[in-house]
C-alpha cells in the first residue's frame, strides 16, 4: 500500500511492501511527520523552534528532541568544516537537518513494527529498506534538473538513504560560512547515496555548499557516494557510484 | 668607506622596497591561483563520526540488515510504483475537471490545477491527479529553465573523477530524488490545487 499527504511545504509518500503492512502503520508515520512539523516548522508561529527564535524559551527548557536536533546540527556543522549551519543572520532554522533525520525516524518506527520492505519519501528524499514490489531492490531515479518530467539516472538500492540538493529551486538558499550572502554557483543538484537518510541529507546540504568541491568531499567519504550535476549538464560521478547505477 | 655604506644603504632600501611591491602585489592579486585550487580539500570528518551519530539518532535499534528474502508482489504495490512523471509542457491547463467519482479519501478524484506562482527565477505551476481520494500524482505545467549561459563551460571539471554529459531517461522507477518538491511556489500551487479538491 502506498499513500502520498502534502506536508511540511512537501509532498511525503510512503509505500509499504510486507503484507503485514496496515493503514495504521501509514497512520503512524504521517502522525509523526505531523509532529515535528509542529514543533520545528519556522512557518509556523507556535512551533517550538519560533518561540525559540523569539528567545521566550532557552534551548535548556526545550524538548528533549530539540535539544538533540541541536547536538546533531553543531556536530555537523564541525564534521563539514562550518559548510553545515542551521544558525544564519540570528536566526536558527534546523530545517535542512530535520528533514533527513524525521525521514530516518519515520522508517525506524516501521522497523520496529516488524516491516522490512519500504521506502518513505519527503520532498524528494529517500529511505529505502529491503526490496519493491517485484522483490528487486528498490529503483531510485535521479531527477532532470532541468525538466522535472524526465530523470537522468536510475539507481538499484537495497536500504539506504538517498538525498538530492539543488539549486534549480531555490525555496531554500544554500550559504557559506561565515558568509551571509546565498551562493551562486555552477553546481544545480547534487544527489548522495549514503548508509541512510539522516547521513545522505546532512552531507548533501553540506556537500553542495562547497560547490564544485562538494563531489570531492563526497568521494572521500567511506560509505557514500555522489552524482553532482552543474549548469551545462555536466555530471560528475564520485569512484564507487557506478556500483549503483542501473544501465540505461 | 663611504661608498661602501651606500652601496649597503642601497641594497637594503631596495630588498626593502622589492618587498612592499610584493606584498602589494600579492593583496591586490588575490590569492595564488594554484593555492586556491587546493583548497576544495574540505576539512574530511572522521569516517568514525557518522556512524558514532547515527547510533545517537537510532536509540531504539540498529537498522536491519538488508533482508533477503523476496517477497511476493502484492499487486496493490505493483500497480501503485510511480512511474516517471508523464512528460509535461506548458499546453493550456485544464480548470477543475472532476470526474465526480465517489470515494472515501481526503480528497474528490479529479485532475485539479495550482495557480501559476511567481518563484522569482521563473514561474512555477502544477496539476493535482486525485484517484480513490488520495492525491496519485503532481505534474509540473509550467516550471522554470534556470539555465543562465555561460562562457566558462566545464568550469568545474574536476579531472580525477568521471564526468558525463546527462541524458534524460524514461525507465520506469519507484520514486525519484529531486530537489524540486521542496520549493514554497511548488507548495503554494499545489495547496491551492487541493484545496479545490478537498470535500
Amino acid at each position: 500500500m502506498k499513500q502520498t499527504q502534502v506536508m511540511m511545504g512537501m509532498p511525503i509518500t510512503v509505500e509499504l511492501v510486507d503484507e503485514a503492512g496496515r493503514a495504521e502503520h501509514l497512520g503512524q508515520v504521517f502522525d509523526y511527520f505531523d509532529e515535528v512539523d509542529r514543533k520545528f516548522s519556522t512557518y509556523k508561529d507556535d512551533s517550538e523552534i519560533s518561540a525559540l527564535n523569539r528567545c521566550e524559551i532557552s534551548l535548556a527548557q526545550a524538548s528533549p528532541e530539540m535539544q538533540l536536533v541541536f547536538a546533531l546540527a553543531e556536530q555537523t556543522r564541525q564534521a563539514t568544516g562550518g559548510y553545515f549551519d542551521i544558525e544564519r543572520a540570528g536566526r536558527i532554522d534546523p530545517s535542512g537537518l530535520v528533514k533527513g533525520w524525521a525521514i530516518y525516524q519515520a522508517a525506524e518506527r516501521l522497523w520496529l513494527a516488524g516491516l522490512e520492505h519500504f521506502y518513505v519519501e519527503a520532498g524528494g528524499d529517500i529511505q529505502t529498506s529491503g526490496r519493491n514490489g517485484l522483490g528487486l531492490p528498490w529503483r531510485v531515479g535521479i531527477r532532470h534538473p532541468f525538466n522535472p518530467a524526465e530523470i537522468v539516472k536510475v539507481l538499484a538500492v537495497g536500504q539506504a538513504g538517498v538525498a538530492t540538493s539543488g539549486s534549480y529551486v531555490r525555496g531554500q538558499h544554500i550559504y557559506r560560512p561565515g558568509d551571509d550572502r546565498p551562493l551562486d554557483t555552477e553546481i544545480v543538484s547534487l544527489t548522495v547515496i549514503g548508509p541512510d537518510i539522516y547521513e545522505a541529507d546532512r552531507f548533501a546540504t553540506a556537500a553542495f555548499a562547497m560547490g564544485a568541491a562538494g563531489i570531492e568531499f563526497i568521494d572521500r567519504l567511506d560509505g557514500f557516494e555522489g552524482y553532482m550535476i552543474d549548469r551545462h549538464g555536466q555530471a560528475t560521478l564520485s569512484k564507487g557510484f557506478g556500483q549503483y547505477v542501473v544501465p540505461a | 668607506m663611504l661608498g661602501r655604506a651606500a652601496r649597503k644603504l642601497f641594497l637594503s632600501v631596495l630588498v626593502i622596497f622589492t618587498f612592499i611591491v610584493y606584498a602589494i602585489h600579492q593583496r591586490l592579486a588575490g590569492p595564488d591561483p594554484a593555492v586556491a585550487n587546493a583548497l576544495p580539500a574540505a576539512p574530511r570528518p572522521s569516517p568514525t563520526v557518522p556512524a558514532q551519530k547515527a547510533a545517537v539518532v537510532s536509540p531504539t535499534a540498529a537498522p536491519r540488515a538488508n533482508s533477503t528474502t523476496v517477497p511476493a508482489a502484492t499487486a496493490a504495490s505493483a500497480a501503485t510504483d510511480t512511474a516517471a512523471p508523464a512528460a509535461t509542457d506548458t499546453a493550456v491547463p485544464a480548470t477543475d475537471v472532476p470526474t465526480a467519482a465517489p470515494s472515501t479519501g481526503q480528497y474528490k478524484d479529479g485532475t485539479y490545477t495550482g495557480p501559476t506562482v511567481d518563484a522569482y527565477y521563473g514561474y512555477v505551476q502544477v496539476e493535482a491527479d486525485v484517484q480513490n481520494g488520495q492525491l496519485a500524482n503532481v505534474k509540473f505545467l509550467q516550471f522554470p529553465q534556470d539555465r543562465r549561459t555561460s562562457q566558462r563551460i566545464n568550469a568545474v571539471a574536476v579531472p580525477w573523477l568521471t564526468q558525463e554529459a546527462i541524458q534524460a531517461q524514461s525507465a520506469s522507477v519507484d520514486i525519484i530524488s529531486g530537489a524540486t518538491l521542496t520549493s514554497q511556489a511548488f507548495a503554494q500551487s499545489l495547496q491551492v490545487a487541493l484545496q479545490s479538491a478537498a470535500k
